[in-house]
Parts: C-alpha cells; structure tokens; sequence
C-alpha cells in the first residue's frame, strides 16, 4: 500500500477507478484525456472488466447508463466538448438515480477552444450540467495521487446516494507525473452486496424498471424532491477541503484544483517576506464547503481568489462567504496560467506592501 | 375443460393506451409472447425508446430501462457486455432509430453487438403529432411537411435492411409487415428468430415492422392498412435481408465443394 510509483495524471486516475472496482469503460478520443482509455483499454480486461471505445462521447455516456443499471462501477473520461455531450445522458442518469463516475479533463473553451489547461468549466460541473434539478458530487484533486485516490471517494458517494460523480481535473493534471501513493486496498466488485435496484435477473423478485419518467400528476415533484434530500445529506456531511496558515492570516487566498498549487506556491512565497497569508482551497466543488469559507472568512481584511476562469468560482466564494470581508478576483481564461510571481504581486498590492 | 388459449405471461395485462388501428400493441404482444415462449422472460430487459411506446415497460412483463431518445443499442450495449447472460431487446420508433439514434444503430451493427432490435417502421413521428420521419415516404404529408416529402428538402427515405445489410457484423435481418393475420404470423417468425440469434450468441439482429399511424396518417384504420399495402410495402420490400443460419450452411455447402472439386 504505501509503495510509490510515478505516475501520469490521467493514468493513475483510470488506474485508482480499477482499484476502486470499476469494470466498465466507454470512452471517446479527446484531448488531454486520451491516455485513460489507452490505459483502460489493456488494463480493463486483466481485471475482468470490459473497456469500449464508442462511436460518440454521447453513445459513451448511454453505454454507462446501460451498464450502471445493471450495478457495475462505471466510468467514462473526456474533456470539456465531450462533457458537453454527455449532459443528456449524465442527466438521466441523475433522473434515474444510477450512480455514474467521470471525470473531466477540462481544456481551454470555450467551442474547439484549445487543449491547454483551463478551470472554464466550473459552472458546468458544479451546477448540475445538463437539464433538471441535480447535482453531481464533483471533486477537484492537485495532485496525481489525488487523482489516484479520488475514484474512490466518488464511487463510495455515487452508490451511498445514489448519484453521478466527478472528478474536474484539467491538462495540468492529466499530463504531469507525479509520485503516486495510493490509500486504500484495491476494492473487489464481486463482493458488493446485491442491490434492490439493478435490472437484468428477474427470477423470483418482482419486475424492476429503471426510469427518469413519471407523468402522473405531482409524481415526478415528490420524487424531485426525494432526490434533494439526498443532496441536503451530501451538502451537510460529504464536502472536504484543505487549508494553510488560515488561524493567523490577514489575506485568505483561495483556488482550486491544478491552480491551488500554485497560489499554495505564491502564499508561501508571501508567508517567507513575513506577510500573514493563508490557503484554502476546497477538496470537493459540490458540495462546496461552505462552513469552512464562513469560519476562515472571519477575521479576514481580504479574500483574494485565483482561478483559470473568468468568475466561475469565485461566485461559490461569495456565497459561502456572504460578504465577511472584500473579495478580490485574478483569473486567466482559457490556457493562461498564473505564476506564482504573478498571484504575489497581487497580494503584495491587496495588502499595500 | 381445455385451456385453448391465454394471454401470454409476457404481457403485464394493463390496458394498451394506444391509438385504434394502431400497430404498437400487435408488436408488444409478439415481442411478449416470444420472450414468454423462449423461456427467456425473467431475465430479459426491454430497452424503451422515446416515442408513443415510451410506456412498453408498463405493458412487457419483464425488467425495462427508459433512456434517452435514439440511444438504445448503446443503452442495450452497456448491459449486455455488463451481464452477458441478460437476454436485451431494444424497442425503437423510425424517428428514434433511424434518425436521432442513426449512428448508435450502426455501430451497433458493426460491432454485431449480441442484441435484439425491434424497430417500428411506420414512417412518421407519433408522440409529437405527426412530424416527418427519416422513413417518411416521397409525398407523404406530415405537419412538418404538409404539402408531401420533398427529394428536394428533405432527400430519400431510409431503407434499414438494406442498409445494414451491408456490414458484416449485421446477423439476423429482416423486414415484415402488420398488415394482415399472416404478416403478423411471419412478423412473430422473424422476432423469435432474432431473439434465437441472441440467445445462441450469434449477434446483432433487428426485425424492421412496417406498422400503421392511422391518428398521424390523418385515416380510418382500415385506409392506413390499404396504405401499408399499397405504399409502404412496395418502397420496404419485406423479406429476409441478413440470416446467419444460411449463411453458415451456404458457406459450409460451398467448402464442401471446393473440397470436392480439389
């Protein structure tokens, strides 16, 4: 277990979903993610598992839906025009309550964009994505062991409530490699117990469907409203974040992601010229951890938020933090990637040194 | 006393909601007595399109799964290579399959994925009133065509069969008709050997049913028949147009041959 082993971003993340029992791929070539299904493609089959290249990121999605409802632990990988596809299907996945994990290795946008590293689809991971009233449990990993680790965080989640999952990496992330260290046994599939809600053996239980559908008058509001419950428990017990030098500071930074690394490098860049700096940076996006941004926003003279978007993230900052202190925005969209030297100045102005 | 019929266990026994002269209940009861008859009931999954017969999962008595409009085979796909023992039929309308869902047909055919499709041919959009389909015939009127199909705007329609036909991974084809008792015999023939083709392992199968819209064809029921006859049937020749079975016997009778000639 605590063997460490140099890894790609993209490959430990397909390596931690095996690990964590995935057994089912459908994917579609897409810039920079396209070595998790290379890498699924010869390692699926030694676990037993079954990896398809689809025809189409939205016959990807549908192919998980498929094999989800049967109670596999599925994955499908993309970056940000293939997610953009998957909506449909990630939405009634969501509506018919299947547990899916994804992740996506978000590039620059928006259209074609390109394949540099970006945060511009912040809104759309945390918001839900696609049409109706859902979330999606979204986890935002810096480093590669993260991205190892978190499959299983997410799966452990998506079949707990019932829910899609995500982890919102970028080309950073994707490409780099990192030493790998993984926290957990890999995970058997075959020892899961059976659940009362897969469809595929009939014999001697009732006949199930599964369905985003009701028509019956009110039906489809209660169930809406079932499913939100499930959200209030998400929001209440599973968000997660990390944080730096936050007790003492005057100056809360916060981004996260690939971008979190390198506002942790600024602030210590700070904290080394005696400037009292802290970071925080939430570990999963939905739920965002909102509690923690009240109680660091306290005592605060600023909030500074960096992000490799144009004031996505920094809205989830201004609702956690419900106006305690100023806040003050740096963002690159679209493959511009702050320096640490950069964010600095930045703090070095917001604090008047 | 002598039981000389019954309803089959396939069918759920709520009442159909479909319009009168329409084709859909006829396909279900097929599909619902095959599944029935093959034994394979309890562990087969109906795969529901978008469409009129968006409720099939309320009237087959088996496991059902309602996902997006088109996506079927891949939907069908996910399960079968999940639990390959679980016998998958995909129900599927003209707009669905050959429309919106072209592509996931196709590939699906390609990589002779080992499922069973039942598409409903009756050239027109149903649930949403009567828009042109991609089998709507050379004019035909429909709300989104309502002086006829134009070659001109809107091209030629879509001949599955015959189009899938062409690939390899294409096992079991055919295309029959609900126009009279003995159409709807051969059409139940072609479903139980489609559903054999998956049982045994031998792949992608589709049986292509030509079907009255009476409602979106603006007729009586016995006119849209008359227009199955005389119009559907002869731009959708019925038939036979992939069979492994005797493919695999031509093949072997041609060995045979070689053998003989050598």
């Amino acid at each position: 277990m605590a063997e460490r082993t140099l890894m790609k971003g993209n490959e430990a993340l397909a390596e931690g979903a095996i690990r964590a029992g995935c057994r089912f791929f459908a994917g579609y070539p897409i810039t920079p993610q396209n070595e998790v299904p290379e890498y699924m493609s010869w390692r699926m089959p030694q676990e037993g598992g079954f990896f398809i290249q689809a025809e189409s990121e939205v016959a990807a999605i549908n192919m998980l839906f498929g094999s989800a409802a049967t109670g596999a632990r599925v994955m499908t990988s993309s970056s940000s025009p293939g997610i953009s596809l998957k909506q449909e299907g990630i939405s009634y996945c969501a509506g018919a309550d299947l547990p899916i994990f994804y992740a996506n290795v978000v590039r620059g946008g928006p259209g074609l964009g390109n394949i540099a590293p970006a945060q511009g689809d912040y809104f759309q991971a945390t918001r839900g994505g696609g049409h109706g009233d859902y979330r999606v449990f979204v986890m935002a990993p810096n480093s590669v062991t993260e991205m190892a680790n978190f499959p299983k965080r997410c799966y452990d989640v998506a079949f707990k409530y019932r829910v899609p999952s995500m982890i919102l990496a970028d080309g950073i992330l994707g490409q780099m490699m990192e030493p790998v260290e993984f926290d957990f046994d890999p995970v058997d599939p075959d020892t899961f117990p059976e659940f009362d809600w897969t469809i595929g053996d009939a014999a001697g239980r009732e006949r199930r469907v599964v369905k985003s559908y009701d028509l019956r008058p009110g039906r489809l509001e209660e169930w809406n409203f079932e499913r939100q419950k499930r959200f209030d428990t998400i929001e209440a017990e599973e968000s997660a974040w990390d944080s730096e030098g936050i007790d003492d500071c005057e100056l809360l930074v916060t981004s996260y992601g690939s971008c979190s690394r390198i506002s942790k490098s600024a602030v210590k860049l700070a904290r080394d010229n005696g400037l009292a700096v802290g970071l925080l940076r939430p570990i999963t996006l939905y739920p965002f951890p909102k509690r923690a941004f009240k109680e660091a926003a306290k005592g605060v003279k600023n909030i500074l938020v960096v992000e490799m978007s144009l004031g996505q993230y920094i809205e989830d900052v201004q609702l956690s933090v419900e106006g305690a202190a100023p806040i003050h925005f740096h963002g690159r969209p679209a493959g511009g990637i702050p320096t640490a030297e950069e964010i600095y100045e930045i703090i070095k102005k917001i604090m008047g040194k | 006393m002598k039981v000389v019929f019954e309803e089959t266990k396939g069918l759920t026994g709520v009442p159909m909601r479909y319009c009168p002269g329409c084709g859909h209940g006829i396909a279900h009861r097929l599909v619902a007595e095959v599944i029935e008859e093959l034994g394979v009931r309890e562990r087969s999954v109906g795969v529901v399109p978008v469409g009129c017969s968006v409720f099939l999962d309320e009237y087959i008595n088996c496991d059902g799964i309602q996902g997006p409009h088109g996506r079927g085979p891949a939907i069908a796909t996910g399960i079968k290579r999940s639990k390959p023992n679980v016998i998958v039929f995909s129900y599927q309308g003209d707009g669905d399959l050959a429309s919106i869902g072209m592509a996931e047909t196709i590939h699906a055919a390609a990589r002779s994925e080992n499922i069973t499709i039942i598409f409903i041919n009756n050239a027109i959009y149903g649930m949403t009133g009567g828009q042109m389909a991609p089998t709507t015939l050379v004019g035909m009127r429909s709300t989104t065509c309502p002086a006829g199909r134009s070659i001109e705007v809107n091209g030629y329609p879509f001949k599955m069969c015959e189009l899938l036909a062409t690939l390899p991974g294409a096992s079991y084809l055919a295309r029959t008709s609900l126009d009279k008792a003995a159409n709807v015999i051969k059409t139940k023939k072609a479903i139980e050997k489609a559903f054999k083709t998956q049982i045994q392992g031998k792949g992608f199968s589709m049986v292509e049913i030509l079907s009255p819209c009476p409602t979106d064809w603006g007729m009586t029921p016995r006119a849209a028949i008359d227009r199955l006859k005389d119009e559907m049937i002869p731009y959708f020749p019925l038939g036979v147009y992939r069979d492994w079975e005797k493919e695999e016997k031509e093949r072997a009778k041609a060995r045979e041959e070689d053998k003989v000639e050598a």
